[in-house]
């Protein structure tokens, strides 16, 4: 069998290994296509009948969630986060401009990567889900009663976010470890001078239970590594977060020579409760630090940014017991904790094998400071003295686990192209399928929490030569969808997906259904632009800007007619949809506005910017089908040149 | 017959339209028609039956002894309560003006006289449930196929539909 492996990954990406692997029809029992009515009838869900869970997919470089259905892999909702889109209005609009805002000025793009479910006692709640930006060092939160973006907070001291955002078990702390070592400040340094004067940083964001409102509550300085991926501890590992690394040669030019030089590179364990205990002490350094905290109101429909100044600092060497080192072969990627909290798996990615870390041998090892060397004030304990054990040569280029809280851990082989099913307590492999192809990450319904829903595996595949209708040189990345109910892991379906899909998280859709909210009360509307009725419509100049109250409802605005516009104005389209009915919401759109159209939800006020160019009247209309009269629902708009003496003027009907 | 004797002459032209459009969607067996009360069906029914024909047309055609569909079933309604009007015409600004005036058809029809055009369980169930009323009663269908476009569901609670209504009772009442 390895034999075989070793052989498809050599020609991993050629016809060859493609044709080889393929499923060749229903009787193939490599764990390809099982019998073919009875995968379409496990994945059928009847028209008018809703999906069992909700799967929340990462964008990748789209910067956005996208949400399907399961078992269906129906899409039904792109979640805008980091990136504008203009099916919303989401970062064109006045309201929504302000959640893109960093401390690099307006960023209206991201590689989100990791979407990751709140927790109450280690379980998915439905409350919110957090992704991270990993470009422009960035963490989302994204309320589930709406799924619209609530907040996006920078991370400073950062340099990529990728071990981001991994939830503590009962969301007190979402991390943000930094993939690239940067000086910290960040300034003008020669890059010769890496290894000297580049740091690693993890931060720490608590998350007020109430409001979800994030904070960086604090960061620990670590050596200048790349910090890859991280989880957090649960059970009786409840207050530590573990953090891969690779880079431990601080390597910081042909990487992919230099940084794969140890034998072992770390995982970092964060004691986070006996941080809290040193930031009590006031043992945190504030650091000057500029960063955005940006915050979408549902009482006023709109967002703020705000820029914070320092940061809390704590350093290992001043803070012992605050973070160990786990020497781990080899590049390790991601780091899985079991249900159970006591296994902490090091998917080694340029390894053969996965070493699987005791968290009770970690404790004892710390207790009887059984350490190899310490770097930075950081023990590193002995690679034998955390071990637990081995899965021996599982397949090539292991990233991710989850577990199926049934005492199964379940491994993506990149290279090999293969999910490996084993048992936790024996290492022993028990399973495997073929995947299509080049697996990243995978993902159980709750697969990485102390109670995983099971039931379903979707492997997020990052090529899929062959498998859809071509589209040109690029092809959809695919989700494939396979039942783990039984011994065998059975494919069921596969289906494109939206970018780069990195991380997916799944949840029974009662968790989230009960929550949904169905309108904005127009009485509870507090922005101050809205216009709550009709007879509030209304057109107001303030040197060259104009306010247009405008409000919404099947099938017409108010006003709809409007005169004494003039060339060099900034129009400012407030639109107040004053239905209070669930999904009806209405859209505005006028001829050559340069950023996009507004949706607007029943009850909510969004505002489009316009600034007219030139004289001439320009129609305006509805852009989401609304009723057998939304072609009516439009108007005009005059513009006159600069000065003109056409007065300011606005009507919806005829006046008697 | 009863309530037609307090409708002004204007409203009868209104109420015969209503008649019309209902009878263009109510899919009746027996062929009877509200004006002929001799109608027989063709199949020569008991005297029995014919008299329950003719209570059923009469109840079905008179809107006012239509109470719609929906949630409402039966209001008490007293003499004026002043309070409730104020607070109802705010409420009626806020969510209905967009499409209604008293006086005028607008997007929807004008309300004047609304309240001795339709029974007040009626007015409720329109307001509250307007989704299952354009589906399903007679009344309600017509006026959607006038109309065109859909009374929106403001999703007003039935405590300020009650008071809704005690405002268009008493725009009508000063008439
Ligand atoms: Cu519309």
């Amino acid at each position: 069998m390895i034999s075989f492996i070793k052989k498809c990954a050599t020609t991993a990406l050629s016809a060859a290994f493609i044709f080889a692997c393929t499923p060749q029809g229903p009787n193939n029992d490599s764990g390809g296509v099982m019998s073919v009515t009875n995968a379409a009838s496990k994945v059928y869900v009847a028209p008018g009948n809703h999906d069992e869970f909700y799967a929340f997919m990462s964008g990748g470089f789209s910067g956005q969630i996208s949400v399907y259905g399961l078992p269906s892999g129906r899409l039904f909702r792109v979640i805008p986060v980091f990136s504008q889109d203009p099916e919303k209005g989401y970062g064109y609009n006045e309201e929504t401009k302000p959640m893109l805002q960093t401390s690099y000025g307006f960023v209206p793009w991201d590689d989100a990567h990791h979407p990751e479910l709140s927790q109450t006692d280690g379980v998915p709640d439905g409350r919110w889900i957090f992704i991270n930006g990993n470009n422009t060092p960035r963490i989302a939160r994204v309320d589930l009663s709406t799924f619209e973006t609530a907040e996006i907070i920078e991370i400073p001291n950062s340099g990529g976010n990728h071990s981001s955002p991994f939830i503590t078990a009962n969301s007190e702390y979402v991390v943000a470890g930094t993939r690239f070592s940067v000086p910290i400040p960040n300034e003008d340094i020669a890059l010769d001078q890496y290894k000297e004067k580049y740091k690693g940083s993890l931060s720490f964001i608590s998350v007020d239970q109430e409001s979800g409102d994030m904070d960086v509550a604090f960061q620990v300085l670590v050596p200048g590594y790349d910090y890859d991926l991280a989880h957090a501890g649960k059970g009786q590992s409840h207050g530590w977060v573990f953090f891969t690394t690779y880079n431990t040669e601080q390597s910081n030019t042909l990487k992919e020579i230099g940084a794969s030089q140890n034998d072992k590179d770390f995982i970092a364990a964060v004691n986070w409760k006996k941080a809290e205990e040193y930031l009590a002490q006031g043992k945190a350094k504030e650091m000057p630090a500029s960063y955005y905290n940006n915050e979408y109101s549902d009482e006023t429909h709109s967002a703020t940014a705000t820029q914070k100044k320092s940061v809390k600092v704590l350093i290992p060497e001043e803070c012992p017991g605050l973070v160990y080192f786990l020497p781990t072969p080899k590049s390790p990627h991601g780091v899985d904790v079991d249900p159970t909290g006591e296994y902490i798996v090091g998917n080694g990615k340029l390894s053969a094998d996965m070493s699987v870390h005791s968290f009770s041998k970690m404790v004892q090892a710390i207790e009887n400071k059984d350490f190899e060397t310490t770097i930075d004030g950081i023990p590193v304990l002995k690679y034998e003295s955390v071990l637990d054990g081995i899965v021996k040569q599982a397949g090539l280029g292991p990233l991710h686990t989850e577990f199926d809280g049934k005492g199964n851990a379940y491994t993506s082989f990149f290279i090999s192209s293969e999910v490996v099913k084993w048992k936790v307590d024996s290492k022993e492999v028990v399973d495997r399928v073929p995947t299509y192809y080049s697996i990243g990450h995978l993902m159980i319904p709750g697969g990485d929490s102390q109670k995983p829903f099971g039931k379903y595996l979707v492997a997020l595949n990052k090529i899929t030569k062959d498998r859809y209708l071509p589209t040109g040189p690029e092809l959809a990345h695919s989700a494939q969808l396979y039942d783990i109910s039984g011994d065998k892991m059975e494919l069921l379906l596969d289906f494109p997906t939206i970018g780069e899909p990195h991380y997916a998280q799944a949840i029974p859709a009662e968790l989230i259904t009960p929550r949904s909210v169905k309108t904005f009360k127009l009485s509870e509307n507090q922005h101050p632009y809205a216009a709550k009725k009709e007879s509030e419509a209304r057109v107001e100049r303030d040197g060259n800007e104009v306010h247009v109250y405008m409000t919404s409802i099947r099938s017409h605005f108010a006003p709809d007619n409007i005169e004494g516009l003039e060339v060099g104005d900034k129009v400012y389209f407030h639109l107040t949809n004053l239905e209070q009915d669930w999904d009806v919401p209405h859209g505005l759109s006028v001829m050559g506005a340069n950023n996009a159209e507004l949706l607007v939800m029943p009850g909510q006020t969004e505002t489009l910017l316009w600034e007219p160019q030139k004289p001439g009247v320009y129609p305006f209309y509805c852009t989401d089908f609304c009723s057998a009269l939304h072609q009516e629902m439009q108007g005009y708009a005059r513009v006159s040149p600069q000065g003109s003496t056409v007065a300011l003027d606005w009507k919806t009907g005829n006046r008697k | 017959m009863k309530t037609l004797n307090n409708i002004p002459k204007v409203l009868k032209f209104t109420r015969n339209l209503v008649l019309t459009l209902i009878f263009s969607s109510l899919l009746f067996g027996c062929g009877s028609d509200a004006g002929n009360e001799n109608a027989s069906t063709e199949s020569g029914t008991t005297e029995q039956t014919q008299e329950n024909m003719e209570a059923l047309t009469e109840d079905l055609t008179d809107p006012m002894n239509n109470k719609g569909v929906g949630p409402v079933d039966h209001v008490d309604l007293g003499p004026i309560d002043e309070a409730m009007v104020a607070e109802g015409k705010a409420i009626f600004e806020e969510n209905c003006t967009a499409c209604h005036k008293i006086e005028e058809r607008y997007i929807g029809p004008a309300l004047k006289e609304l309240t001795v055009r339709r029974s007040p369980e009626w007015i409720m169930n329109m307001i509250m449930n307007p989704n299952e009323m354009v589906q399903q009663d007679p009344v309600a269908k017509a006026l959607l196929a006038e109309y065109l476009s859909p009374m929106a569901n403001q999703n007003i609670s039935r405590e300020d539909t009650r008071k809704i209504l005690e405002y268009f009772r008493s725009v009508d009442e000063v008439k």
